[in-house]
């Protein structure tokens, strides 16, 4: 077991990514017990800082220190060795390894043959009583729920041997409720003698769980203090480098027609696995309607079927009063859909083609883009500078690669070319994942937008307060069905984060369109 | 700025090919023979008379138009290590069609042996591409076989439906067809050298075939389904087909290889039609950035080895096979080299060592 | 015709057949699990059949050239990892350029150094005739090489290795998630690097096999797909060593028993005969398609640790 880290510094850490200062001399220090908050948009250095600090990056300058002498990492190993543990935003598991197969490689690395997995399982049996952390050593981590995985990640770094833990945005995949337990849980294991490193962009969790708080924005340290000297605004505003208004929730529409109505839809995961176990819901002319959810019940399917991307096992997709359900995409796209896929750069753009081969990459085929079989040239350089700069794409020219563009860049490009197409429905899948403040502001200013011009939106997000700050209402999905529609002026985080929590709340809020009432719109349509 | 990428990205190929053709010359040593007159042998000697310089182009022909093929199939997601089976097939459904209209005019019969050599190629790519587009099978593995399959097939049909029938008269048995009729023989450009009109056929094809992937809706289409399949998917193109029309029209292209090889050099199908082209015009295109206009000069470049590697074996008795490892080692080196071109920090190391400063964005 | 007879036909012409498969598949297995990718076995077998066969023809030392192919083997190893770990290429294309490399040195030297097809003495077989008694297959059992012996001995020793020690759990790790593995301080690089060392040793080997036990001569191409089709049958096999012995098994025996059959009457013309394990090949992996969790996901992909853009 490595000695007792009683007190961490790093000085004037400095990284640089090509094109990109990551981390801009920070500073940082930490003691035995200790929760440390660092709190940042994304993008503002936290994971580079964190990935130095285990070593799996390497700073360009600066030192770290343990216990007052000076340390050096080439690998994560020497980091573990020191007693430093890292449980990251995408989990690092094998998933197929068992549990205790997971734990046992971060003790093997310096052995060839030797393999004594039951001393290890005797090991994870140990830790796991003494925190209170459930899990199964010999299940395949395939098997395991989310929420499991994350205590086999902690388990993994406890058993290793770490005394300072690095948490990197832990929450982000688990319910509000999943959440507030593992918040509870570090807080216990300060008391074991552990430090805790806690980053996060989520203010309230921050403050429910960590004593001080180290604030960056753009690679540079901008706050370290208590955390309860700040308030929430102001530490939001640290972060961004001005001050927030309190978002506004939308005010009402005028409700117009169905466009999108989806009635008991059921379809499978990748694995053959039940993703959508009926889902119903309807979405109107002008409308954003969110689809809120744990990521993982079934959202991405969703967005498939509906796009012609994956086969509908029952159910109908009606768009504008035609069923599209097993259609193929091409015809799905003719009848007016468009779509704003969560993987971004490899669905939404193709990185190696130039900006304005991406932007043609729905209409290539259309009057406006060809003679005949051939590509104009003129027309599609005509094209593209328009999008250009009516969407303010920042490049330097039409000819340059998608790859280098920024992440809110990519996604102007996207909803450049979805939103030029006027399309009936627009379905967005996390459109503001991993984009900064500015990024997204554009996003929403663009849903926003469109929505008035008469698109029905479909706005599937994980971020509750970006729904109820944008959508007239919002569902809940859980395990592929719709546990409820909601208004957004009528709910709040709280009901919305146990409704994805599977929790069916006893509620006054009506849904404003019931089952009985969408069965009745579809016999009108098929008539 | 565009301009210092263009130029580093050539100098690092260069680059690469320098090297690879510094441990060729170990390979040279090792196979006991002086590296440096075994290089100069081959790399001028073929350049000193009309005789070399002709029969380099006579290389470049079907080198490019496999090339090309092979530029076509990677540019569209799917990798063709099959154009060695598809030359064979392609020439002899083109000697099959030869041999059987003998008597056609001229401007009917070579079009129809193009034709035919064309769809027997298409046939043999095209079951590979089914194979990974509609059975999930690894192209580069399916390819590989169906060229021992190719080969046996070839073999067998120059040696019992096809062969010469003087062959069987005199009892010597070559497995070899008839010679084909001059109606079905390519002109010669120059007296007395085998340089003939394929040549000019393979650079209008390949120009034709540039056109098709970077001016036409369909060519767009392909290379989408190339770069990124989630992407074309997402846009509503049917990625499996666009692979199956990749490797039909890049088995079409070897095919014509073979009838070039046919109609223009051996004026008959024989069993070694193929000297290794297929494998040849993988590094031909690779080598020429996977871009037709590249691949033009390109495939000059590898004819030159190959007629330059014949003359060393005479010059310096080292066997022309070793060309095959000098090829692998020039793939090796240019894949490597790959690296430095995409990846940006490294890109930005070397150029910035320069003086050149990369702008950010 | 006897059953027995048949039976131990069949086997004494599918054993030598299976091994060599087994061999560079078993090694193959090591590259895949660990997401190498190596195409380049083909050429690999050729160079270590060419170095086996030259060692035994100058030295009359079978046993060295066996070493020395395993040595040869390592090297290319070593180069497909430069290649494709250290420059992370793209590893089907490198493989074909290995292929080649392989191919084309092994045919000149061949070549140059000896010129014609020349027999060895090789590594002859046992004679072992307690082993006579068993029913069936004793005949058989009782005449096969030392390599035979060895090769079944590599099976449960290729299975302890990936699964019973800590550098079987570090390959199989690298090859799914590698950067899991990076996290906990294991050198992605260096377990990718000693799997295609230890892939393209036992391509050596089993290429030294073909010459040294088998042909006891050498001629270009000598290998004739075999390398190929041992990729193939790591598929077949879902990289599991016994896997790997399955497929090799099936395969050898139904070519074994197509030659006996065609040895013993129907009349076919024997180039298509010789089709016949190309064929099967591509219908194993047109059926071999269906995913499990064994499948080592990082398969062909280069790692970058740090990489943005």
């Amino acid at each position: 077991m490595a000695e007792q880290i009683k007190l961490l510094e790093m000085k004037g850490i400095t990284k640089r990514f090509p094109g990109v200062l990551a981390c801009d001399s920070v500073d940082l220090e930490l003691h035995a017990g200790e929760v440390l908050a660092l709190l940042g948009e994304n993008g503002a250095g936290k994971s580079s800082l964190m990935n130095i600090l285990y070593g799996l990056y390497k700073q360009d300058s600066g030192q770290i220190l343990i216990n007052g002498s000076e340390v050096t990492f080439d690998s994560p190993l020497q980091a573990f060795t020191l007693g430093i543990g890292m449980v990251h935003q995408h989990f690092m598991l094998v998933p197929n390894l068992t549990v205790t197969e997971n734990v046992a490689l971060g003790l093997c690395h310096d052995r060839t043959f030797a393999l004594n997995l039951g001393e290890v399982r005797r090991k994870i049996v140990d830790v796991s009583r003494k925190h209170g952390l459930a899990i199964h050593p010999d299940a395949f981590v395939w098997q395991l729920s989310v929420g499991e995985q994350q205590r086999v990640e902690l388990v993994k770094a406890l058993a290793l041997g770490a005394n300072l833990l690095i948490m990197d945005e832990p929450t982000a995949a688990l319910t509000p409720q999943e959440a507030d337990e593992l918040l509870d849980l570090l807080r216990d294991m300060t008391k074991r003698e552990c430090s805790v490193i806690f980053i996060s962009h989520k203010l309230n969790e921050v403050r429910k769980v960590s004593d001080r708080v180290i604030v960056l924005r753009g690679g540079g340290k901008v706050y370290d203090g208590p955390t309860r000297e700040l308030s929430d605004s102001e530490l939001a505003g640290r972060m961004a480098g001005k001050e927030l208004g309190q978002a506004a929730a939308r005010a009402p529409q005028p409700l117009g027609e169905p466009v999108l109505d989806i009635v008991d839809l059921h379809a499978r995961g990748d694995r053959g696995v039940k993703a959508l176990n009926g889902v119903s819901f309807s979405v109107r002319k002008g409308e954003i309607f969110g689809l809120a959810g744990v990521s993982g019940n079934g959202q991405r399917e969703l967005a498939e079927v509906v796009n012609g991307l994956r086969r509908v096992d029952s159910g109908n997709i009606l768009l504008d009063g035609r069923d599209v359900a097993n259609c193929s995409p091409l015809h799905i796209i003719g009848q007016g859909m468009g779509y704003i896929p969560e993987n971004r750069i490899h669905e939404g753009t193709i990185p190696p083609f130039s900006i304005r081969e991406n932007l043609i990459l729905k209409d290539y085929d259309t009057d406006k883009m060809s003679v005949h079989c051939f590509l104009s040239m003129d027309k599609t350089r005509c094209f593209a500078s328009d999008l250009i700069s009516s969407f303010r794409i920042k490049t330097p020219d039409m000819e340059t690669n998608c790859a280098s563009l920024s992440g809110g860049n990519i996604q102007k490009v996207i909803l450049a070319r979805e939103i030029t197409r006027n399309p009936k429905v627009l379905v967005a899948v996390y459109p503001i994942r991993g984009l900064d403040l500015g990024a997204t502001e554009n996003v929403h200013e663009q849903l926003l937008r469109i929505s008035e011009a008469g698109t029905a939106v479909l706005l599937i997000s994980e971020e509750l307060d970006e729904l109820l700050a944008l959508c007239d209402r919002i569902g809940v999905i859980y395990e592929g069905r719709v546990m409820k529609v909601l208004e957004a002026r009528k709910t709040d985080k709280q009901e919305l984060g146990l409704l994805m929590a599977g929790v069916e709340s006893p509620s006054e809020i009506e849904s404003p369109s019931c089952p009985d009432e969408r069965s009745i719109e579809l016999e009108e349509v098929s008539t | 700025m565009k301009k210092t990428y263009v130029i580093y990205n050539i100098a690092v190929v260069l680059v690469a090919l320098l090297i690879a053709l510094l441990i060729g010359a170990a390979l040279f040593a090792v196979a006991g023979g002086n590296p440096i007159t075994a290089y100069k042998v081959m790399l001028t000697e073929p350049l000193r008379g009309a005789f070399g310089v002709t029969e380099t182009l006579v290389r470049a022909a079907p080198l490019m138009l496999v090339g090309v093929g092979v530029a076509v199939s990677f540019r569209s997601g799917i990798l063709n290590i099959g154009g060695e089976g598809q030359i064979l097939m392609g020439a002899v459904s083109g000697a099959f069609i030869g041999l059987s209209l003998p008597g056609l005019p001229k401007f009917l019969l070579v079009p129809l042996i193009f034709l035919a050599a064309f769809a027997g190629g298409a046939l043999w790519g095209g079951i590979a591409g089914w194979l990974r587009a509609y059975l999930g099978v690894n192209e580069i593995l399916s390819t590989v076989m169906l060229n021992y399959i190719a080969i046996q097939l070839y073999t067998y049909l120059l040696r019992a439906p096809l062969i010469d029938p003087q062959e069987l008269a005199y009892g010597t048995g070559i497995p070899q067809t008839a010679q084909l009729t001059r109606n079905a023989w390519l002109e010669r450009l120059i007296p007395g050298m085998r340089l003939h009109t394929g040549l000019i056929y393979a650079i209008i094809i390949a120009v034709l075939v540039y056109l098709l992937l970077w001016k036409t809706t369909l060519g767009y289409r392909m290379r989408v389904c190339g770069a990124e399949p989630l992407a074309a998917r997402y846009a509503g193109m049917n990625v499996s087909r666009y692979l199956l029309l990749a490797m039909l029209l890049a088995g079409g292209l070897a095919g014509l290889a073979g009838a070039v090889e046919l109609c223009g050099v051996h004026r008959r199908a024989l069993e070694a039609l193929s000297a290794g082209y297929g494998f040849s015009g993988i590094v031909v295109a690779l080598f020429g950035g996977l871009h037709p206009l590249g691949i033009i000069p390109a495939s000059a470049l590898f004819g030159l080895l190959i007629v330059g590697a014949d003359m060393m074996q005479r010059a310096v008795t080292i066997p022309a096979h070793i060309i095959l490892a000098i090829q692998g080692l020039i793939i090796l080196a240019v894949v490597s080299s790959a690296l430095f071109i995409t990846h940006r920090g490294i890109r930005e190391k070397i150029l910035g060592r320069f003086g050149w400063k990369e702008e950010v964005h | 015709m006897e059953w027995a007879d048949l039976v131990s036909g069949v086997l004494a012409a599918a054993i030598p057949m299976a091994v060599p498969l087994l061999l560079v598949g078993l090694g193959e297995m090591f590259d895949q699990r660990a997401g190498m990718f190596n195409l380049g076995a083909e050429g690999i077998m050729m160079m270590g059949a060419f170095v086996a066969f030259f060692i035994d023809l100058k030295l009359q030392t079978p046993w060295l050239g066996l070493l020395a192919a395993l040595l040869v083997g390592a090297a290319f190893g070593l180069l497909m990892g430069l290649v494709c770990v250290t420059f992370r290429s793209p590893q089907g294309i490198a493989g074909i350029g290995i292929y080649m490399l392989g191919w084309g040195l092994s045919g000149t030297l061949f070549r140059v150094y000896v010129g014609g097809p020349t027999p060895i003495q090789g590594i002859a077989s046992l004679n072992l005739s307690s082993l006579r008694g068993v029913p069936y297959v004793g005949s058989v059992l009782a005449v096969l090489n030392p390599m035979d012996y060895a090769a079944f001995f590599l099976i449960p020793l290729s299975g302890w290795l990936l699964f019973k020690t800590a550098w079987g759990l570090k390959a199989r790790a690298v090859g799914t998630t590698p950067r899991a593995a990076d996290t906990l301080g294991i050198g992605v690089s260096r377990v990718r690097y000693q799997c295609v060392v230890l892939g393209g040793a036992m391509a050596g080997l089993a290429g030294a096999y073909l010459s040294v036990c088998q042909a006891k001569m050498f001629a270009d191409n000598i290998t004739a797909g075999r390398g190929f089709i041992a990729v193939a049958l790591v598929y077949f096999g879902r990289w599991s060593p016994w896997g790997v012995a399955v497929g090799a098994a099936i395969f050898s025996l139904a070519v074994a028993a197509q030659r006996l059959i065609q040895f013993y009457g129907a009349k076919f013309p024997y180039e298509l005969a010789l089709v016949i394990p190309y064929v099967l090949v591509i219908v194993v992996l047109a059926c071999s398609r269906n995913r499990d969790k064994s499948e080592p996901t990082a398969l062909g992909k280069p790692y970058y640790r740090e990489y943005r853009g």
